[in-house]
């Protein structure tokens, strides 16, 4: 006979509500706008050709990534710093940070990709890409402190701690890595190219993509926070049922 | 007696002559990880095998070096404590953890000292480069500065990982990339002070500070932080 409260499953509990799935919806449907603007309706650029288009996913990738790395930050420190310490801040800065780590390892290839058409190479020791780069390595650091067990609690002041420390490095990176290169090469391949001047619905396009993609990132955020809730729960679930199976074998 | 009749600095003075004391009774650091060190910097020129390019890249080589002693420095220190939970019955004790980091960075940093001096006598000897008397006194300032900044970063995720008990593998996950600045600051340092690349002395003041800022900054935020980074 089980006498234990069922465990939550995530069958019962859907994560999606009436408003994420029209978020869902919105942002399957830009996704494939911008597909469209980006492959057929814009034309091609005048120097770099149709890797022009590796643009419209590039710029909105990296954007997001960093947008998401600074509100794993933020989040991290409404924790810390919270009178409440609500676990639900510690939830979206994890969900935002797994989110970031995706889109900035989608960021670095198709960087990598369109360098290797217009530069020559995959990689250059630009100050921007090393960063980005370190910054990758530093937040899968974070996910692994996230892993190493323990009550949730002290998974959120664990991690909460190395975000914020997070934060302090980074600058340091960069500014390390842009002194590095001043001082011992000269002016780095990647220059602001004017891209000002750009044809309108190429900016357009550019500018819906980060839209997008800003709308996709929360859409993930939202979704991952609320199946990492359901997680923490079957985590207090699987321990109660636990006591109450030695309570009932002491009875 | 009370947490209060001790000072943060008795415990951190404590903290770290214990463990500079067990490293001088077990000479573990001087039999074992010193060799380590010699033998990556012989490894080095077998890979690179060209004179001119050991001197160039020398600097960089000895913080490599120092580097990865660090990573063993700091996994055998955080090793003794978590061998007999000895961290949970330091916490247990209610010794202020912000004592327990600056002790154990302190002893970090005196260790890698040790280690620096070793590694720059034989880049001179192995690599050929050559130290002025001003050199000199810039290397030595860089490698005080440079020690507190992976000294710091050292503790305070060695802690993270002594604590959170078998993972001492995030080490280098998570220590490598936090200390490239220091790397990247204390290499052009050391080739000022060197001579190498065509860099000059004054050149390598600058790195200096962005030193300073990084032992200062994780000084700080790592004595507020470990508490929380090895709680139970």
């Amino acid at each position: 006979m089980n006498r234990f409260r069922p465990l939550p499953s995530p069958l019962d509990t859907p994560t999606g509500t009436r408003a994420s799935r029209g978020l869902g919806i919105v942002v399957l449907l830009g996704l494939a706008l911008l597909t469209l603007l980006g492959l057929f309706f814009t034309d091609e650029d005048v120097v770099q050709g149709s890797t022009v288009r590796l643009m419209y996913i590039h710029v909105p990738t990296a954007w997001v990534a960093y947008l998401a790395f600074i509100v794993t930050a933020i989040t991290s420190a409404m924790y810390m710093w919270g009178k409440q310490h609500s676990l639900t801040f510690d939830r979206i800065a994890g969900a935002s940070a797994e989110v970031g780590v995706i889109f900035m390892g989608l960021c670095l290839v198709t960087g990598s990709l369109w360098g290797r058409i217009t530069w020559g190479t995959y990689w250059q020791w630009d100050p921007r890409l090393t960063t980005t780069a370190f910054l990758f390595v530093t937040y899968v650091g974070y996910l692994a402190v996230r892993d190493l067990g323990g009550s949730h609690q002290q998974r959120a002041k664990r991690s909460g701690v190395v975000a914020l420390l997070a934060v302090l490095e980074i600058p340091l990176v960069h500014f390390s890595v842009v002194l590095w290169r001043s001082l011992h090469q000269e002016a780095s391949v990647l220059q602001p190219n004017g891209d000002v001047s750009m044809d309108g619905l190429m900016l357009f396009s550019l500018l819906f993509g980060v839209v997008v993609f800003t709308s996709l990132f929360a859409w993930m955020v939202l979704h991952r926070q609320r199946v990492l809730t359901l997680a923490d729960a079957i985590d207090d679930g699987g321990l109660e049922a636990a006591l109450q199976e030695r309570r009932n074998e002491a009875n | 007696m009370t947490q209060n009749s001790i000072s943060t600095m008795s415990i951190a003075r404590a903290i770290a002559t214990k463990d500079l004391r067990i490293e001088w009774r077990s000479k573990v650091l001087v039999n074992q990880v010193l060799p380590f060190a010699g033998i990556v910097m012989v490894l080095f020129a077998f890979a690179l095998d060209n004179d001119g390019i050991l001197q160039r890249v020398a600097p960089g080589l000895v913080w490599l070096a120092v580097l990865f002693s660090s990573l063993i420095i700091v996994q055998r220190t955080f090793a003794i404590e978590s061998a007999d939970n000895a961290l949970d019955a330091i916490k247990v004790a209610g010794v202020s953890s912000a004592g327990v980091f600056l002790g154990k960075s302190v002893a970090l940093a005196v260790q890698l000292l040790l280690f620096e001096c070793v590694l720059v006598m034989l880049s001179l000897v192995l690599y050929q480069v050559q130290l002025s008397w001003g050199g000199a006194v810039l290397l030595v300032t860089v490698s005080v500065l440079a020690n507190v900044g992976i000294a710091t970063m050292g503790a305070l995720y060695g802690g993270l990982g002594a604590a959170a008990k078998g993972r001492e593998t995030l080490l280098p996950l998570l220590l490598l990339p936090a200390v490239a600045p220091v790397l990247i600051a204390a290499t052009r340092a050391t080739e000022s002070a060197f001579g190498v690349s065509g860099a000059t002395l004054g050149e390598g003041w600058p790195w200096v500070a962005l030193l300073a800022v990084f032992g200062a900054l994780f000084g700080f935020g790592g004595t507020l932080a470990f508490g929380v980074l090895t709680e139970e």
